[in-house]
């Protein structure tokens, strides 16, 4: 186990190389500078030429690529074109934002969608399957900037019983000590503003968490089917096991090994999924951030916030890895 | 299994317990909080560092310039200087107000007026770089000891304060554009104290981009202004509180509260849920919603931009007076602004908004008159139709256009009914439009327009055509002779005359068509009072208050 998490570590230099290789090349392939992005009316050629000695993007690629290569192995991102701030520090402000948003996703997605697909399962062919079926189609199908749209103008706008926007209430007053707004609101014991983070967190949350609900439920309706078929769960029931305790010890315990698989995957679709959510809540994670970034071809937030972005990616799935042998001791690695 | 669902159930079970917890309204103060809603954070709040108006919404609460505006024009007023003048146009001098504290309880005077102005004079390094100190560079040109050949010799050349209140700014030849140029935030009057204290003159470029390093910038920016900072949290909100050893009228407000909002809808629908008072940018397509809303309403930001075609006369035959009256002639404006601006918008009839001085009613008129535009490009020599290429940008709305593309096709219509033969081209606004148009590519006409950054003349017509530029591709002595002299001018009245002639010899000579301004729009809660906005977007919130309470 120990010199397969040291090998999977070691890979991560390599992967993250190829990353910064091909995020460097595509940002500059887009056409364009920041210059011309930010200077608007007042792009005279003289600015725009002040501009690009400025970035150094009047230098060879390779002495450019080689300059982002030094400073980034230093962990420094350098300085964001459009708001002039550390990169390394908007990610600090931002990510802990995003993980919340997606965490509320995925808790949605998971206390949702394993109930769903167990009880779907449960009743195979059944008009609550077929229900769920349709509801997962749906779920997969519906783009999630629509559904944010739709679920924001019902539940915030008509109705007012969420806000519409951002992380907390602007009149709630709350220091930050690790920009985790939960835990900051628990730590302060504000439990005023911990419901107001927590209430922010509901639309946008059901909004990215939709797309994963479904893919968790069908997952776990699909080996749910296949496990209660397993000789192991037959003779559970014959030594006359209470059906309850079969389901939760044999059934569920095994079906929720592809689940979890399922959670890993999904990492990537819930950082993809939180551009859209935060732009429509102006929710003000990594998402919006590097949205706005690619509109202002923003090279050092774009090079520094995709490259963290990445590393999250294989980290998390790589935890999801070592989770599978907790989950189940069968499985050993070597 | 009833024990699985009780275990999923009770997360969601908490976390609305919670919820209903959030939903117990905010401590209550004595005085309201104004929530107001901008594009993006400010840059930073050391206003002499910063170029955008996000920046300077703040900073005109918690700063004050020696001259400001009077509200909703752009009259230049008494701020913290009471009197001003010059009589040879090269030495200002400035009678200051008495009585007046930084917030950090330092008094302001003299010495910090010149300290302000020397501090900016002498910026070295990252300082200068354009990105840091746009607007000095933009009014001053260049500073005491210039790093790069590109920058220009100062304007700036020194000064003296003479006893508490009086301070003198010497500057190396005459100008007047210069005094309602100081009404920018980056002129702004800085604790002094302050600004060594929290290193403001600390900063470097890391990777072409200027940061400043020292704090105060970001958390301890200190004016004179009627409201003083109190946090920022990025992406979050600025926060601003009452100063109430304010020497002008205190204000009503016990607090501001300045949002970044960079979603358009989300803007407005924060405003109908009552998450926000106000909000700016409001998009023509959002202007419908808000009236049918009887709890909001909208308000106009006074017109000061101007859209218009371009003619670029190094290319034949638009180089010729007839060609360019044939366009004018040729392109129907009034059905172009009734139709595409939502009812905000009146058709431009010079280079410059009617609220500036030294616009005039008396410059040559070219209403739509196709018949008129054939019969010019005849007796010019031409076969018609006459080719034309024009170009419009794609994936932008400006303020002073909002929808290009459909000004580009009613345009393109009413040429070709004149005699002329129009090619389209298009360019997407990023990355490249501006560049093809101010490098003299894009096209023999083109869209485009500006929004002005201070209230003087200068800004437009001498933005446009105070020299040569590709963009327009001429040389008109006449033109540049009377622009250059319309800005040195010190006498009030003279420059007024010297504009309107201005823009009576460049209507007469047609370097382009402007053809309309437009007024953009803010959106407010209907118990929003007191609220004016100012053309040039620095609107104060000290008159703010809510009628019948918050």
């Amino acid at each position: 186990m120990l010199r397969y998490l040291v090998r999977r570590l070691l890979l991560l230099a390599p992967i993250l190389f190829g990353v910064s290789l091909l995020i460097f090349f595509w940002i500059r392939a887009l056409p364009g500078s920041p210059a011309e992005s930010l200077l608007g009316e007042r792009a005279t050629p003289a600015l725009v030429k002040a501009y690009q000695q400025h970035y150094g993007l009047n230098k060879p690629v390779y002495v450019q690529y080689w300059a982002y290569l030094k400073t980034t192995v230093q962990g420094d991102f350098g300085v964001s074109v459009a708001s002039h701030r550390r990169v390394i520090s908007e990610i600090k402000q931002r990510f802990p934002a995003t993980i919340e948003l997606a965490l509320a996703a995925m808790l949605f997605a998971v206390f949702l969608g394993v109930p769903l697909g167990f009880v779907a399962a449960k009743r195979h062919g059944g008009l609550f399957d077929h229900l769920s079926l349709v509801a997962s189609l749906i779920g997969i199908s519906i783009p999630i900037f629509f559904l944010a749209i739709i679920l924001k103008y019902i539940f915030a706008v008509r109705l007012a019983w969420l806000p519409s926007v951002g992380r907390i209430s602007v009149l709630i007053d709350m220091k930050h000590p690790t920009n985790f707004y939960i835990l900051d609101a628990i730590i302060e014991r504000n439990w005023h503003a911990l419901g107001d983070v927590l209430k922010h967190l509901i639309l946008p949350g059901i909004a990215l968490g939709s797309i994963p609900l479904a893919v968790v439920a069908r997952i776990t309706r699909a080996a749910v089917l296949d496990v209660q078929n397993e000789d192991y769960v037959r003779t559970a029931r014959s030594k006359g096991l209470p059906p309850v305790i079969v389901d939760r010890r044999h059934v569920l315990r095994n079906a929720l090994l592809p689940v979890s698989t399922i959670i890993g995957l999904q990492t990537g679709l819930l950082l993809s999924g939180a551009v859209l959510t935060e732009t429509v809540f102006a929710y003000p994670g990594m998402g919006s951030w590097l949205r706005d970034a690619i509109f202002n071809r923003d090279y050092p937030v774009l090079q520094g916030g995709i490259l963290f972005l990445a590393l999250v990616f294989v980290v998390v799935n790589l935890i999801v890895d070592i989770s599978y042998a907790i989950i189940n001791p069968r499985i050993r690695y070597s | 299994m009833r024990g699985i669902v009780t275990r999923l159930v009770l997360p969601f079970v908490a976390v609305a317990a919670l919820a209903a917890v959030g939903t117990a309204g905010g401590a209550s103060k004595a005085l309201p909080t104004f929530v107001f809603a901008g594009a993006s954070d400010p840059t930073y709040l050391d206003p002499a560092l910063v170029s955008d108006g996000e920046s300077f919404r703040v900073t005109e609460q918690v700063f004050e310039s020696l001259v400001s505006l009077k509200p909703g024009s752009t009259l230049v007023q008494p701020g913290l200087a009471t009197k001003w003048g010059s009589k040879n146009g090269k030495d200002w001098t400035f009678q200051l107000r008495h009585g007046v504290k930084f917030h950090d309880g330092t008094p302001f005077n003299a010495q910090a007026v010149c300290y302000n102005f020397n501090r900016q004079y002498n910026f070295t390094g990252a300082f200068q770089d354009a990105s840091a100190t746009y607007y000095w560079q933009t009014v001053f040109l260049g500073f005491h000891h210039n790093a790069s050949s590109d920058l220009s010799p100062s304007l700036y050349k020194g000064c003296t304060a003479k006893g508490q209140y009086t301070a003198v700014i010497h500057l190396t030849k005459k100008s007047s554009s210069f005094l309602p140029a100081l009404v920018i935030s980056s002129f702004a009057i800085q604790s002094p104290t302050a600004l060594k204290k929290y290193g403001a003159n600390q900063g470097e470029l890391r990777n072409g981009t200027f940061y400043p390093t020292g704090t105060y910038a970001f958390s301890h920016p200190t004016g004179t202004g009627p409201f003083k900072f109190k946090s920022w949290t990025v992406g979050e909100k600025v926060e601003l509180v009452r100063n109430a050893s304010y020497w002008g009228k205190k204000p009503k407000l016990g607090r501001v509260i300045i949002r970044p909002i960079s979603n358009n809808t989300a803007r407005v629908q924060a405003l109908q849920t009552g998450e926000i008072n106000g909000a700016d940018l409001i998009q023509p397509q959002d202007i419908p919603t808000i009236k049918k809303n009887k709890n909001l309403k909208l308000l106009n930001r006074p017109s000061f931009n101007v859209a218009y075609v371009t003619i670029n006369q190094s290319h034949a035959p638009f180089n010729k007076l007839a060609v360019r009256q044939a366009i004018a002639f040729g392109l129907d404006r009034a059905s172009v602004v009734k139709s595409f601006y939502a009812g905000r918008g009146q058709v431009a009839q010079e280079f410059m908004p009617p609220q500036l001085f030294g616009w005039t009613n008396k410059v040559p008129k070219y209403p739509y008159n196709p018949a008129k535009a054939k019969a010019l490009l005849k007796k010019a020599g031409l076969t018609l139709p006459v080719p034309i290429e024009f170009w419009y940008p794609t994936n932008v709305s400006r303020p002073y256009m909002p929808n290009p593309k459909l000004n580009f096709e009613a345009f393109s219509a009413s040429l070709e009914n004149s005699g002329f033969k129009v090619t389209a081209k298009s360019a997407p606004w990023r990355p490249d439009y501006v560049k093809h148009v101010n490098d003299g590519t894009a096209g023999d006409i083109n869209l485009i327009g500006w929004t002005g950054d201070f209230g003087d003349p200068d800004n437009f017509l001498g933005t446009f055509f105070k020299t040569y530029s590709p963009q327009f591709g001429f040389h008109n002595n006449a033109i540049f002779k009377i622009l250059s002299q319309a800005a040195a001018e010190t006498n009030y009245k003279k420059r007024i005359k010297l504009y309107q002639q201005a823009n009576v010899l460049i209507m007469k000579f047609l370097p382009g068509v402007p053809y309309a301004h437009s007024t953009p729009a803010l959106a407010f809660q209907k118990k929003v009072k007191g609220y004016t906005p100012s053309p040039v977007g620095t609107d104060p919130f000290s008159p703010v208050f809510f009628a019948g309470g918050q």
